[in-house]
């Protein structure tokens, strides 16, 4: 018995303290930095709930690319997402919105989130990350032809076809291939 | 410590035998209400063509599952892949009630323009089971 309690007191320390790393996203941010690696641009996704409802049927954006009160919204109006029903049972629902909203642009303390939340007035509730001003200018120099007219891409809503690492929360340039087109830096 | 292993064991293997026979579980329970499954009235719906009164956009089932079950579809607005529907390709489909239920909701209100009936779920189901 007193074997299994310090079993327990070690791991629940040890996963406390994994935890604690893993959220520290400051340091995490700093410390790659000083290293001379890649930073993440917004923190991954941490809730594999999340990760299996939203993401069955487009990616799972990350928390941090809307501030807090645009996920309100969405999370309401589930019945008619984008004109796709994607209604949730009420309990997930709410959990879901717990955790998009604890972990929105304005609670994350990284590049691209800074960046969304300073480009965005106070009146401002995007609904779309594609709809954002920080967005547009970020992909402003894409033609037509390379995404909304190339059948490979169709979308900006398809982040990860050609941002090789934004499921892991990276949208850096150089990761940056377009099908048909490859490699892409401005 | 040891009994606490032997109960998870039991936990996990018990759980995977509910979630081998949720589909025939579901139908039986459809059948308890009178509702008798009919494969091929499933096959039907789930080839049929409907009109979404909004956007005036044919859809079906295959919209985005693709005319094969055994290959996987795609989104018909994302892209996005869907893996097969065919529980022999994908043995993951039709083992989870929440989920069976979660789609049906959303899909055949996304098809069909309302909720799918118990008859209809019943086909379906029993469509589905046989791939």
């Amino acid at each position: 018995m007193k074997f299994s309690n310090t079993v327990l007191a070690t791991t629940l320390i040890s996963s406390f303290l994994m935890t604690g790393c893993a959220i520290g996203d400051e340091d995490e941010y700093r410390d790659k930095n000083r290293w001379g690696g890649s930073s993440l641009d917004v923190a991954p996704i941490s809730n594999a709930s999340y990760k299996e409802e939203c993401g069955d049927c487009h990616m799972a954006y990350q928390p941090g690319f809307l501030p807090a009160r645009s996920w309100e919204q969405i999370m309401v109006s589930l019945e008619d997402h984008f004109g796709e029903n994607a209604e949730l049972d009420s309990e997930t629902q709410q959990q879901l919105t717990k955790y998009l909203t604890d972990n929105a642009a304005e609670h994350a303390n990284y590049k691209r989130s800074n960046a969304m939340m300073k480009s965005l007035s106070y009146k401002d509730t995007p609904l779309r990350i594609s709809e954002t001003r920080y967005f547009i200018r970020k992909h402003d120099e894409l033609p037509k032809r390379v995404v909304e007219d190339n059948p490979e891409v169709k979308s900006f809503s398809r982040c990860e076809v050609c941002h090789t690492e934004a499921d892991m929360g990276s949208y850096n340039e150089h990761q940056v291939r377009i099908p048909g087109f490859g490699q892409w830096e401005d | 410590m040891k009994r606490i292993i032997l109960i998870s064991a039991a936990m996990i293997f018990t759980s995977n035998l509910v979630h081998a026979d949720v589909a025939d579980e579901m139908l039986a329970k459809f059948q308890q209400q009178g509702i008798q499954a009919n494969a091929q009235a499933g096959e039907s719906l789930w080839n049929k063509t409907f009109t979404d009164h909004k956007t005036a956009q044919q859809r079906s089932c295959t919209s985005c599952h693709g005319n094969n079950l055994n290959h996987p579809g795609e989104h018909a607005k994302t892209g996005k892949a869907i893996k097969p529907m065919a529980p022999s390709v994908n043995s993951q489909r039709l083992t989870e009630r929440k989920k069976i239920n979660k789609w049906f909701k959303r899909n055949c209100k996304w098809t069909i323009g309302r909720e799918c009936t118990d008859q209809e779920k019943a086909d379906l189901l029993s469509f589905l089971s046989t791939l």
